[in-house]
């Protein structure tokens, strides 16, 4: 980026400086954006602490150097007026250190040589802290991976002690549920094997049992005999489960048939048995009307499994056909949907068929019209003609004859009053060239008196002079008489 | 709705007669029998200590008083006012007592769960029942009588001992794949026997520290004693919280602590659906009752008891009404106390309707909400929501109507037409904390207290 410096004034030390802002130390605003540099004053690009001049960094010297070098060209009065001299600035990342180094036409190479080592010398700059950036991320990376790895170990050591702790928990458990189980026992014997005489019932007399029977007692015979009840209360249960099972069944299976009924009936029954056929062959419709000829209730009683199988598969069968068909359906009305929609301002095909049929019926009508008319005028020719007809005839061209006239009259009038209108028009022109004329003759003999007066010596002139008018009157001539 | 004039009742025990003709109340440490239909007092006995439990037989004719703290249990009969019987557990002490399914045996289960004793009134003999486990629920018989299965811990493990009722013979012993088994649960039809494992394992990982690790098991066991079925929600799942069969033995509804009720069918035992308790219901198709109050204390004559105790009530109380609420409702939800045990969460109760076609629920994060399932939909069919939280609720045994209950002065009633709320006639502030309903008669019966002193009302509907 460069700032112009242009030297326009005659004070050689005066520098108007237009362009981007620049922070010099010592800046005067003039006015706007003109700047007046009156001493030049430039801090040093490398360390922005003192004068460019004083700087002693080692970056600073080639620029000191290039400074040096454009000062004396600007002084040269040679350079004064014309020369433009830069200000080479460093990128805008570093706005604020303002070089103050100028470059000209001539050392721009050198420039461009200097701007790429401040630029490698800032790059290398900005590596060295990414470098040292990275280098403190990375250290501290390795200090979570130890946290990290720290905090699992504690987790895994507090996982082994909870786990160790129920196991322990739970080995204690059943040793203090062992002991206790130990005391029961020993304070079951004493409580009750002490023959405690408190422990008994006290009853009037021993009451029936609800059902009235004997109690029975306990051997292997009521023990088998229990068994038995246990497993026909078991029995009775599933074969009740079964039978709301089989109910169950029944009424699906009524629907099923019940569906497969409906979906035949919907169906399109063209279609349905090529496509059957096409399908499954032969066999499984030869199966179906074997079906067929069976009663189908007492079919749908044998639940073997080729039945249900039979009844499932063509109930998905049948299923799938009336999908598709309905897909089909569906796609057909959408088709015509977005017919509809996209010819929306066209007339429907019905309305369209009507007309079309009305127009019809309209020509034929004409056509019979015309018929009937060309017929007639058969007839009048065929027929002979009398005196009366012809001379109505001869009059009718007459009149024919008389009114093309008329009409080309009409035009040739109109023709002759726009010829009048033109006729006028250049009269009037030529009026006004007249008048035109009458002017410049006047200017001309005025003009003629002055060139007399201004140079009198010369006569020659006047007679130069009357040519051209001469010539101007003989064009006004011919003018006015082609007008 | 009628209401009977209300009468004196201790510890909360007022129970129907399974017959539904007699009510049984007891008062410290006299056991009064009523008439329902006239709450005439038909019989009156007194015991040898204040009565803690009593237990009608399935028969209706006797009728148990178990007096826990003195280890005794008295029997007595409708039939022969004169007929005693006294059981007396010595030592070994009393927990739990109960009927057997016939109504001839009483199984009393001694302290520490040392052993179940089953004494006969029909014989001398008594059985006894070894082994018996701690637990929510150790003993259940099938709805038929037959059989009753019985938990057990035997040497660290858990087993289920199934016995034939009528002569106390082991039908089959088998050991259950469970950590700490929590519950048993017969289905009505008697052929399938729930199991459900306890909700949380501990796990001690200091000295002083334990955690909870929850877990969700319920194993389905045939009454041959095979395993039909395991089913757990998830991995690492919150536990089971309650269960209920429906009627029909077809589904199996789990209340866990994640606040979801899953519903087993029984054929695959494999989970239906689940019903999630969210705090806010978005369903437009739900229908959202919530109580609100009415403060005029107006038509307070229309109740037809003593009109002087109806316009003391009224004074007391305010009524109450039900309005539909606007979809999406949003409901109070109780962020458990996470280091306090038994939290205040999951499904705390559910309970099919008689017909089986509906589901009440009731999480306890939400406490003021009753959940209405529509068990053919699978669906959300109603929430009532009530001002105060819910007590208890109990379905009509005979159509489906449910009967709610919440620590205040009101009954409320839901069926599938509507709901209402209903202004019990008591004088104070009065507390209904207990349903009851008998099979066979059209009654209800509220418990509740009325500062210290225990009353108990009927009401006809």
């Amino acid at each position: 980026m460069f700032t112009c410096v242009k030297l326009e004034d005659l004070e050689p030390k005066v520098l108007f400086i237009t362009g981007i802002k620049v922070t010099l130390p010592i800046v005067k605003i003039v006015s706007g954006k003109h700047w007046v540099i009156t001493d030049i004053w430039v801090p040093c690009l490398f360390c922005c602490y003192g004068r460019l001049e004083d700087c002693n960094c080692a970056s600073a010297v080639i620029s000191k150097n290039m400074f040096q070098y454009t000062s004396e060209k600007k002084i040269s009065p040679s350079n004064m007026n014309s020369q433009v001299l830069r200000l080479p600035l460093p990128s805008s990342k570093s706005m604020h250190n303002f070089s103050g180094a100028f470059c000209t036409e001539e050392n721009i190479e050198q420039s461009i040589s200097y701007l790429n080592r401040e630029q490698l010398e800032l790059s290398k700059r900005e590596i060295v802290g990414l470098q040292e950036r990275d280098r403190q991320l990375q250290s501290k990376n390795r200090n979570l991976h130890q946290l990290l790895k720290n905090e699992k170990d504690e987790v895994q050591k507090l996982q082994n002690i909870i786990s160790s702790r129920a196991t322990q928990y739970n080995h204690d458990m059943k040793r203090k549920e062992r002991e206790y189980n130990k005391l029961k026992e020993r304070l079951h014997q004493l409580v009750m094997n002490k023959k405690d005489k408190k422990i008994a019932m006290e009853v009037l007399n021993y009451v029936g049992r609800a059902d009235g029977k004997r109690g029975a007692w306990r051997t292997d015979k009521t023990e088998a005999r229990n068994e038995d009840q246990m497993y026909k209360v078991l029995l009775s249960d599933y074969e009740q489960r079964q039978k709301q099972l089989l109910l169950e069944n029944a009424e699906l299976k009524k629907v099923l048939q019940q569906m497969k009924k409906e979906i035949i009936s919907l169906l399109p029954p063209q279609k349905q048995k090529p496509k059957e056929r096409s399908e499954d062959g032969p066999v499984l419709s030869d199966l179906e009307e074997d079906i067929g000829e069976l009663n189908k209730e007492n079919m749908w009683e044998l639940s073997c499994e080729t039945v249900r199988e039979q009844l499932t598969n063509s109930i998905r069968k049948q299923w799938r056909m009336l999908k598709s068909h309905v897909e089909k359906l569906d796609n057909q009305v959408s088709r015509v949907h977005s017919e509809a929609l996209n010819d929306k301002d066209v007339i429907s095909r019905e309305d369209h068929e009507l007309e079309t049929e009305k127009l019809e019926l309209e020509i034929h009508q004409c056509k019979e019209i015309i018929k009937t008319q060309q017929q007639l005028l058969q007839q009048q020719l065929m027929s002979p003609c009398d005196d009366d007809t012809t001379l109505l005839l001869q009059d009718c061209y007459l009149l024919e004859e008389r009114e093309r006239l008329q009409e080309e009259w009409r035009l040739f009038q109109e023709q002759k009053k726009n010829f009048e209108k033109e006729r006028r028009s250049f009269t009037e022109a030529a009026i006004r060239l007249g008048l035109e004329r009458k002017a410049f003759e006047e200017d001309r003999g005025t003009w003629l008196k002055q060139q007399f007066l201004s140079l009198s010596t010369d006569y020659k002139h006047s007679e130069n002079v009357t040519t051209p008018s001469a010539f101007l009157g003989s064009k006004y001539l011919v003018q006015i008489i082609l007008l | 709705m009628d209401f009977s004039e209300p009468f004196k009742l201790s510890g909360l025990l007022g129970r129907f007669s399974p017959d539904g003709k007699c009510l049984a109340s007891c008062v410290q440490y006299r056991l009064i029998i009523r008439d329902v239909n006239t709450l005439q007092i038909l019989q009156l006995y007194t015991c040898l200590d204040q009565i803690q439990y009593i237990e009608w037989s399935s028969d209706s004719l006797f009728i148990l008083c178990a007096m826990y703290k003195r280890g005794i249990v008295q029997v007595w009969s409708l039939e022969q006012p004169d007929w005693h019987c006294k059981i007396d557990e010595g030592s070994a002490g009393l927990v739990a007592s109960c009927w057997s399914p016939d109504g001839r045996h009483i199984l009393n289960t001694t302290e520490f769960h040392l052993r179940i004793t089953v004494w006969s009134l029909c014989t001398k003999s008594v059985s006894y029942i070894k082994y018996p486990k701690a637990c929510q629920q150790g003993i259940a018989f099938t709805k038929d009588g037959r059989y009753m299965a019985v938990a057990e811990r035997r040497d660290c493990k858990d087993f289920v001992s199934l016995f034939v009722c009528s002569n106390w013979q082991l039908l089959r012993h088998f050991d259950t794949e469970t950590q700490d088994l929590f519950g048993i649960e017969w289905a009505p039809n008697g052929c399938v026997l729930a199991v459900w494992d306890t909700c949380l394992e501990l796990w001690a990982i200091g000295p002083n520290q334990l955690i909870t690790v929850f877990q969700y098991k319920i194993l389905l066991y045939s009454l041959d004693g095979r395993l039909l079925s395991t089913y757990r929600a998830y991995e690492w799942s919150l536990g089971i919280k309650s269960i209920a069969w429906s009627p029909s033995s077809q589904f199996l509804a789990i209340g866990s602590y994640d606040e979801k009720v899953r519903i087993l069918n029984h054929v695959t035992w494999k989970k239906i659906t689940d019903f999630e308790h969210p705090a806010t219901v978005v369903n437009t198709k739900t229908i959202v009752y919530k109580e609100v109050e009415k403060s005029s204390p107006i038509e307070s004559e229309r109740l037809s008891f003593p009109p002087t105790r109806a316009l003391a009530s009224s004074v007391f109380s305010t009524r109450s009404k039900y309005d539909i609420s606007q979809v999406p409702v949003s409901f109070q939800y109780i962020k458990p106390v996470a280091d306090r045990a038994n939290p205040k969460m999951g499904i705390g109760m559910l309970a099919f309707s008689p017909d089986n076609c509906f589901l009440a629920t009731k999480s306890d994060n939400i406490p003021n909400a009753v959940w209405i399932w529509d068990i053919q939909k699978l669906k959300l069919s109603v929430v009532l929501e009530q001002l105060c939280a819910i007590q208890s609720f109990q379905w009509d045994p005979r159509q489906p109507r449910l009967a709610v209950c919440t620590g205040n002065s009101k009954v409320y009633l839901w069926s599938p037409a509507g709901c209402v709320s209903v202004q019990v006639p008591t004088e104070g502030k009065a507390f209904c904390n207990a349903l009851c309903k008998p099979l066979s008669t059209p009654s209800l019966q509220i418990t509740f207290s009325t500062f210290n002193l225990a009353q108990a009302l009927l009401v006809k509907t």
